[in-house]
């Protein structure tokens, strides 16, 4: 089974850069850990010994739990530096301090960061694999790859899927990779929202741009909604929330417009009553909690394929 | 006497539309139009057989970063690799540290200039008082220091009703306004040109409009108040719009362009590499076209470099912390050839103009031409010579530079500032 996997990365910085088969490879093995997970929940040896550094240079509650999660499955060590816990804060530079975590014998840096392109710049800044977990509006591929984990797990294919992303998506570095990803998988994408955040300079990725709310969900087989980042936006992009709600938020009504059995996704933290009604966070229709119980086996997926290419190890799999 | 004599090389003085096999004779520091037999035996002898020999190069944009910031560049580096480049003739801009808004700091640049440059410096004063954009600075004072233009380069002036005061004050001194033309209000936080890669990358996007809409303005006051401004490294196709329209109506307006913007467009920044992050940033091919037009029918009346030099610690950061600004100074005249003569088929003729007695027209330098009684500021080049960019090896004492590890065409041999050789083609020699 090991021979049909394509995998020879030791870093993950976007969805871009991946084919078709290594998504499929990641998908392929967070499957077989979600299997052992199912029949026996113990920890797997493949990172026993290894050390991993959890860079989170920027706050973030569930990507960070999820990859200590995933790490600690694998039998990993992990530690965990946070933006004011760093030397950063105190004039080191991001090359410096991940130099010192490699000094650090570190085995692979997982980093969270503010700044667009640092995930770029810091694995050619050092050896050790590198994991982006968020880079400012850029990519989040771990994000997209759960994400699109979770829309095959419900549909089989994403060929000639419809998924419509919605929210801010200027500032969204989870739009960004799930644009790339899901049409990579064969999905058709849709973006909407207001139109100072989805500019239609978008169309350039080869996605449909709406700003018409029903336009965007009619025959949408899942809807993917994003929070509204007031912390990256400047006063100017929309009035008020309540605008943006009474516009573009998600309700029951709205929701009617989506393809019969259309799923809903958020990966979260989400404002209920605010891009979602709080009774269709929680309905049927809503896969947002199996969105973050995937988000581990994709990243224990990525962890292990990443690891086992930079110790040109064969990839083991649970059988 | 001080006898120079360089001989069977082809002369190109554009200011005096000269492009032919020729001598160029110097006594004592100026130009003349021939030496006696017995000062051609005194004379030293140069043979540019196979090379262009034009005036020294003019660049009217550089940061020298001198005083207070000379990790970056100073005087002394900074003229070399002017010198190193073809230029015999720089303007430097007044956001050193502290800024040049009082004759004092001039005379302080002026007097290190007198001990420390191996080429011409021509000093700028602030337009506004430390270049905050609130009150006017000095500009007689700073006139009688020296300054040949006031600017506040790298910070635009926001408010209209101060932009407007000012330069119709400095008209008075009859000194050129250079604008860095630039609207705060839509750049706030901005790092690379707006549009499919700044949302490609996630980067924050600088419209071209920020650019326009101060083009605009100026356009409107210099005709409002009879003041020249010139739009410095105009960088938007629109912009280049703006300003040809203007100029057909006689509008005392003028405008740049810098080799990088007529080289490279923001596509280049597809890995986050901050050598190609730069105030105003790296456009689209479209206005890269447009300012290429630009030049060639005059609407932009020269080729500035913008030479900003940052150490290689300052620039080595993620894309968002590092500061803009790249260098140009030691290879711009081979960019220029590559892209203009060599790819475009502009004449030499042109691409010369463009890089000497156009910028030094505007500062009204005595320099760019080799008019008998002009100082004698040479350059000699071979247009056709390939070399790879090795910003490890610039007499700057930044890297910097874009250009790094590109092979270009034209090549430098040698550069003389008053009649004497000041770089060999390897070293500095003044």
């Amino acid at each position: 089974m090991s021979q049909s996997l394509a995998w020879n990365r030791k870093d993950l910085i976007d969805v871009e850069f991946l084919s078709r088969a290594e998504i499929e490879t990641i998908f392929t093995t967070a499957t077989a850990f979600k299997k052992a997970m199912a029949v026996n929940n113990k920890k797997l040896p493949y990172l026993k010994g290894r050390t991993i550094v959890n860079l989170f240079l920027e706050p973030s509650t569930r990507t960070r739990l999820a990859f200590e999660v995933a790490a600690s499955r694998l039998s990993a060590d992990t530690i965990t530096v946070t933006g004011d816990a760093s030397s950063l804060s105190k004039g080191e530079t991001l090359r410096d301090t991940a130099r010192n975590m490699e000094a650090l014998k570190a085995d692979i840096i997982i980093m969270r960061h503010c700044a667009s392109g640092a995930p770029n710049y810091l694995s050619k800044a050092v050896n050790i694999p590198v994991i982006n977990a968020g880079d400012g509006s850029h990519a989040h591929p771990t994000q997209a790859l759960l994400d699109a984990f979770t829309l095959l797990e419900k549909f089989g294919t994403l060929e000639g899927k419809k998924v419509t992303i919605l929210g801010d998506i200027l500032f969204s570095r989870v739009a960004r990779s799930n644009i790339i990803c899901l049409q990579k998988l064969g999905a058709q994408v849709t973006i909407a929202g207001p139109s100072t955040l989805v500019p239609k300079a978008f169309e350039a990725m080869g996605v449909t741009v709406s700003h018409d709310l029903r336009n965007a969900l009619e025959g949408a087989d899942a809807v993917m909604l994003l929070r509204i980042q007031h912390e990256r936006q400047s006063a100017t992009h929309f009035p008020s929330i309540g605008e943006y709600t009474s516009s573009f938020g998600l309700n029951k009504a709205r929701a009617k417009w989506l393809k019969p059995g259309a799923i809903i996704m958020h990966p979260g933290p989400i404002n209920r009553g605010v891009e979602i009604d709080s009774e269709l966070a929680d309905s049927e229709h809503s896969v947002i909690l199996e969105q973050v119980t995937n988000g581990i086996v994709v990243r224990m997926a990525i962890l292990h394929l990443c690891s086992s290419a930079h110790n040109n190890e064969t990839i083991q799999l649970p059988t | 006497m001080n006898l120079l004599w360089i001989k069977n090389g082809r002369v190109i003085d554009p200011a005096n539309q000269r492009d032919a096999a020729g001598d160029i004779y110097a006594v004592d520091g100026n130009i003349v139009d021939s030496l006696s037999e017995s000062q051609k035996s005194d004379a030293t002898v140069v043979d540019a057989s196979g090379l262009v020999v034009a005036p020294g190069l003019v660049d009217i944009h550089v940061h020298l970063r001198d005083p207070g910031q000379t990790h970056k560049e100073d005087i002394r580096s900074g003229t070399q690799a002017a010198a190193a480049g073809g230029f015999t003739s720089v303007v430097c801009m007044p956001n050193t540290s502290p800024v040049c808004d009082n004759a004092g700091t001039i005379q302080r640049i002026m007097d290190k200039v007198e001990r420390e440059a191996v080429i011409r410096v021509y000093p700028t004063g602030c337009l506004t008082l430390g270049m905050n954009g609130e009150q006017l600075a000095p500009t007689g004072q700073l006139k009688s220091a020296g300054v040949v233009a006031v600017t506040d380069d790298g910070k635009c002036v926001q408010s209209n009703e101060l932009m407007r005061r000012a330069v119709e004050y400095a008209k008075m001194f009859d000194l050129p306004i250079m604008d860095h033309c630039q609207d705060a209000s839509l750049t706030k936080g901005a790092v690379m040109n707006e549009g499919e890669w700044s949302l490609r990358l996630g980067l924050r996007g600088w419209p071209k409009a920020a650019e326009d809409i101060i083009v605009a303005r100026n356009v409107i006051l210099a005709e409002l108040t009879g003041a020249h401004i010139h739009m410095q490294h105009v960088s938007s196709a629109t912009s280049v719009d703006i300003l040809r329209r203007a100029l057909d109506r006689g509008a005392p307006v003028s405008g740049e362009a810098s080799p990088h913007h007529i080289e490279f467009i923001d596509a280049d920044i597809y890995d986050y590499n901050s050598v190609y992050k730069m105030n105003p940033p790296l456009r689209t091919q479209e206005d890269r076209e447009a300012l290429i037009e630009g030049l060639i029918d005059g609407t932009l009346c020269c080729i500035a470099t913008d030479h900003a030099p940052h150490s290689p610690t300052e620039k080595d950061q993620e894309f968002d912390a590092a500061p803009f600004g790249i260098i140009g100074l030691e290879n711009s005249l081979a960019s220029c050839l590559t892209t203009l003569y060599h790819n475009r088929g502009l004449s030499l003729s042109k691409v010369i103009g463009l890089m000497t007695h156009k910028g030094a027209d505007l500062c009204k330098l005595d320099a760019g031409t080799l008019s008998v009684g002009a100082p004698a500021d040479i350059c000699l080049f071979d247009p056709d010579q390939q070399w790879t960019v090795d910003a490890t090896k610039f007499f700057s004492k930044s890297q910097n530079c874009p250009w790094h590890g590109k092979t270009l065409k034209g090549s430098l041999k040698s550069t003389y500032v008053g009649g004497k050789q000041v770089f060999d083609g390897t070293s500095i020699t003044a």
